[in-house]
């Protein structure tokens, strides 16, 4: 029962805890590294270089007001906070974590992953429809055309990976990436997968749902307490999930670079996954930083006009590649 | 088609440049200053609490002359004159009313006798409204503040017990007009 096999009650208990928890100091993280590309500080007063801001906004949030308006619709109100997160880490149960360490080893790994993901489209939208607020309207509006339009080269972006693996299980791909990261072949394929992955999980140069300066907070304006703080924890889940996906799938997963193993297998694939997961959500930390969001429209049409039929260049080469090598 | 291909060259090129400038931004030095722990440097001229100061001799410098009281643009100092034994003047009571202050510094302007000054001491919160109400054994200091040699009474032609018409520093004495007849 304790021991680390994929989906022992040891394996499903710590996941959860470290996945929530990490997700939770994100918070911290982001507003730290923020401050550093911003030329301040970031809160730093709270306990040793401010790492008691979680547990102090944690507080907070679970002590607030939880207001239900009252020209809401009570039931999807309430129900549409907890899918988000609820859908997100259903997802993570595929990731593969390193040998042995891991909630369920599926063989379409990879399709229930962006299965469970897109689900929560769903709680974007009954949000902000919920709300019977107008600028939530526009939210969840914004967040349905965007999500279902960069769903569908999320998954074309992905399909050179599986075709060089040749499998759908995560676990596979990781294995197929032994002697050389995807990253190098299908170098498209990263890019395209990572603004889809930045898309998805609405983070800055894409979080036209929830734009601040234009529509107040998107779909999540009448919000309050912990329900709002659901909807918060879950985005950070998604930046977590998204940088999994992009380590598991474009750099190896738990596979040490340069045969710098660390101690024991599982040991070694947990501390190189989560190292480059999280050099990835420093990355998605960096565009947040960086790059000001693009204007509806723009999104809409680089996505349909550029990366959509970027992704099936990118398939078709693959493909070609693929087919020649078997054939020849 | 090339030209397509072109144009998202240069965006790609365009947000690598910018995530680039921003990452530089690692290593610049942070324009915070931790105010409570770190003090940051006042400048000596900085507009901030009220003081009343005194001349070279410890006395009193406000005459009571009313023209701070006249020239705050908030109404925000009151006080009432009075007059010792010698025949100088001074406040019975001065009053600043800090919580409608607007440090502008008109006060300090038009007081003729430099006894009213702006210091750089910003730190004035209190949690009680009615603690914002300065007296004058609040406000008047030890000291002669910015200007250390004024002495109002040792200049002006005024007379006081000690000091006759005529005596002040770089004044001749009072002409006897009856003297000037022809």
């Amino acid at each position: 029962m304790f021991e680390f096999v994929v989906g022992s009650p040891l394996n499903i208990a710590l996941i959860l805890g470290v996945v929530i928890v990490t997700s939770a100091m994100l918070i911290w993280v982001e507003r730290r590294l923020l401050g550093v590309w911003q030329e301040r500080l970031g809160p730093n007063r709270v306990g040793p270089w401010g790492l008691g801001q979680v547990v102090a906004d944690m507080l907070k949030i679970f002590t607030k007001e939880d207001w239900i308006p009252p020209f809401a619709d009570k039931l999807s109100f309430v129900v549409a906070p907890p899918i988000i997160m609820v859908v997100l880490l259903l997802s993570f149960a595929a990731v593969p974590i390193a040998p042995g360490v891991g909630i369920i080893d599926l063989n379409i790994g990879l399709l229930w992953v962006l299965a469970m993901a897109s689900m929560g489209t769903y709680s974007v939208m009954l949000g902000g429809l919920a709300s019977n607020n107008k600028y939530a309207l526009l939210g969840s509006l914004r967040a349905a055309a965007q999500m279902v339009s960069y769903e569908v080269f999320m998954g074309i972006s992905i399909l050179g990976v599986v075709m060089l693996a040749g499998s759908f299980n995560l676990r596979d791909i990781v294995e197929a990436q032994s002697d050389g990261w995807f990253i190098v072949p299908q170098f498209l394929g990263f890019m395209i997968f990572m603004i889809a992955g930045l898309a998805e999980s609405h983070r800055l140069p894409f979080d036209l749902p929830e734009a601040e300066q234009e529509i107040v907070a998107g779909f999540h304006t009448e919000y309050s307490g912990m329900k709002f703080g659901m909807f918060f924890v879950g985005e950070y889940i998604g930046v977590l999930l998204t940088s999994g996906l992009l380590a598991v799938l474009f750099f190896g997963g738990w596979q040490a670079p340069f045969g710098l193993t660390i101690g024991n297998e599982i040991l070694s694939g947990v501390i190189w996954f989560s190292a480059k997961a999280l050099f990835f959500v420093c990355f998605f930390i960096l565009l947040r930083a960086a790059i000001p969001r693009p204007r509806y429209d723009q999104l809409m049409s680089y996505g349909w006009l550029v990366l959509l039929p970027l992704s099936l260049l990118n398939l078709l080469i693959t493909g070609a590649i693929v087919l020649y090598q078997a054939g020849g | 088609m090339l030209k397509v291909l072109n144009d998202q060259l240069k965006v790609f090129r365009t947000q690598a440049v910018s995530l680039w400038l921003v990452l530089k931004y690692t290593f610049r030095k942070k324009d915070t200053v931790e105010y409570p722990d770190v003090q940051p440097y006042m400048f000596p001229r900085w507009r901030g609490r009220i003081i009343l100061s005194r001349d070279p001799d410890g006395e009193e410098r406000c005459v009571a002359c009313n023209l701070c009281a006249v020239a705050c643009p908030v109404d925000c100092i009151a006080l009432q004159k009075t007059e010792d034994e010698n025949g100088r003047w001074y406040p019975e009571f001065f009053r600043i009313n800090f919580s409608r202050c607007i440090m502008c510094g008109l006060c300090e302007e038009a007081c003729p006798t430099n006894a009213i000054q702006l210091t750089p001491d910003f730190e004035m919160a209190e949690y009680q409204r009615q603690n914002m109400v300065w007296e004058k054994e609040h406000l008047l200091i030890n000291g002669t503040g910015k200007y250390h040699d004024y002495n109002f009474y040792r200049v002006a032609g005024k007379s006081i017990g000690g000091k006759d018409k005529g005596e002040a520093r770089n004044e001749l004495p009072p002409v006897d007009v009856r003297s000037l007849l022809p």
